[in-house]
């Protein structure tokens, strides 16, 4: 993960800014600037609650490049409840007590670090929700 | 040495606590796992189980979520307004780069923020809250956020690998008028004893066994605490909560009672025995748990204790306001109850104790 890049996305990362459409306030996530909706600009920051439940999900013991210190762990789609649907690794669960439709909130974690020298990628995971109420 | 009568610490503006929070990791790794590995259970056990990180898991995110909680119990405070992130801890992610911009990032503070990362071994944290109480009560900025965060490292095998957790939470001060407890005063006592340190680029501590007793956990402790009940003109009976900092079970309870204060007063914030010395986050950890049950009117001693070394007391009074707010997020006991027990290879592994290449 590059240094620029992983600058870029920090906002969305550490706390899901994404973007309000002002025409038909569709929530977008992550931030395009052109509602995926009514194709109008979008481009006014919204900061989504970071609450949503699981849409579907797979356990992944092969990891890609830069995880294989955290296998097995388990990826999801997770609706939001403001309607965008992203993807992102659950965390603090283990893979059977996973289930689609479980609620999950957002917490800010480590995602990679780039090897003992590179920098630290932090950002959003999901976990059940713990306590009522919800962070 | 100096003579003077201890004189108080203490803003010309009334500053309070506007907001507070917890975080504890959920992985639990019990004392007699670590007896069993190096003492074939013969070794006895200092408290029952530590607190444990998970892979994903360090300072920062500790402290974005402490950070979290104390913003959901503030009231409306826009994170925009917050002109200082402090973290103080022995475990920062990086030897050169802050985690407080991290966390300021991640709550909204930044930029016209101040930031900056404290050490002073496990009172980091208490350091942070008395120059946040110096610069919110000197006018310099509306609120200021003060945390204490360690993922602490014991040697293996070593006495303090039964205790070194992980753990952490903040304090968002703020004028007296939206406070959930009152800061009334505080008082440091501070000499240079080296009674546990790491030197640079080493992974593990070391400290000087007996000697972090009696001449610098209490002392210093002691001092501090005893240095600010004369200046306030208290006694421990004026205290409905007292927490120390607790490297285990023994150290807190016996300071406690050389002082005069009794197991009633000091129990709801002595969490060691279920989550272990989490350094920079412990005393200020008991007292987010005294914060979730303290009545209005309550006063609370807060006596931290840094190696190297040095304490920082503190007096709080609890505010009407913290019943309407205390429920806004977690309390420090949720995050006790959360527990998923490990064993030590899978501690081994999380801790990165497992050399792979």
């Amino acid at each position: 993960m590059s240094v620029p890049n992983t600058w870029r996305l920090q906002q969305q990362r550490y706390r899901l800014m994404g973007e309000v459409c002002d025409r038909c306030k569709t929530k977008i996530f992550p931030p395009r600037d052109v509602c995926p909706e009514c194709e109008a600009p979008a481009k006014t920051q919204f900061a989504l609650s970071g609450r949503g439940e699981v849409y579907s999900y797979s356990t992944v013991y092969n990891a890609p490049a830069g995880f294989e210190d955290a296998t097995p762990y388990t990826v999801a789609l997770v609706r939001l409840e403001e309607g965008p649907l992203v993807t992102a690794q659950l965390t603090d669960v283990s893979a059977e007590e996973v289930e689609i439709g479980m609620p999950v909130e957002m917490v800010t974690r480590r995602l990679r670090a780039d090897g003992a020298e590179g920098i630290i990628s932090y950002g959003y995971k999901f976990r059940p929700v713990q306590f009522s109420p919800a962070i | 040495m100096n003579d003077e009568q201890p004189r108080l610490l203490k803003p010309d503006r009334d500053v309070g606590v506007v907001g507070y929070g917890a975080y504890v990791p959920r992985f639990r790794l019990p004392a007699s796992e670590v007896d069993r590995i190096w003492t074939d259970g013969q070794g006895g056990t200092p408290i029952t189980e530590k607190a444990v990180p998970g892979l994903d898991e360090d300072v920062v995110t500790i402290s974005i979520e402490a950070a979290r909680n104390a913003l959901a119990r503030a009231a409306a405070v826009d994170p925009a307004d917050i002109r200082a992130v402090w973290v103080g801890s022995e475990s920062h992610p990086y030897a050169v780069k802050p985690t407080s911009t991290v966390v300021a990032e991640a709550i909204g503070a930044i930029p016209h923020t101040q930031a900056a990362d404290w050490q002073f071994a496990c009172k980091a944290g208490s350091e942070a809250f008395q120059a946040a109480v110096g610069f919110v009560g000197s006018g310099m900025g509306g609120y200021a956020l003060a945390i204490g965060a360690d993922t602490a490292q014991g040697r293996p095998g070593d006495a303090l690998e039964y205790t070194a957790g992980a753990g952490g939470a903040a304090y968002l001060l703020g004028p007296a008028g939206q406070a959930l407890a009152i800061f009334e005063g505080s008082y440091s006592f501070v000499t240079d004893t080296p009674d546990f340190w790491r030197r640079a680029y080493q992974h593990y501590p070391s400290h000087g066994g007996r000697f972090t007793g009696q001449p610098a956990y209490f002392r210093h402790s002691s001092a501090a605490a005893q240095g600010l009940m004369q200046a306030m003109g208290t006694t421990p009976e004026d205290y409905a909560y007292a927490v120390f900092h607790q490297p285990n079970l023994k150290f807190p309870s016996s300071v406690a009672r050389r002082l005069g204060f009794t197991n009633q007063q000091c129990a709801p914030g002595l969490l060691v025995g279920e989550i272990g010395n989490t350094y920079a986050g412990s005393s200020l950890l008991g007292l987010t748990a005294v914060l979730d049950q303290a009545r209005p009117g309550e006063r609370i001693l807060l006596v931290s204790f840094g190696s190297g070394a040095g304490s920082d007391a503190i007096s709080l009074r609890v505010t009407e306001a913290i019943e309407a707010r205390r429920d806004r997020a977690p309390a420090t006991r949720d995050y006790i109850a959360r527990r998923s027990e490990i064993d030590y290879a899978t501690y081994a592994r999380y801790r990165r104790k497992l050399v792979m290449q």
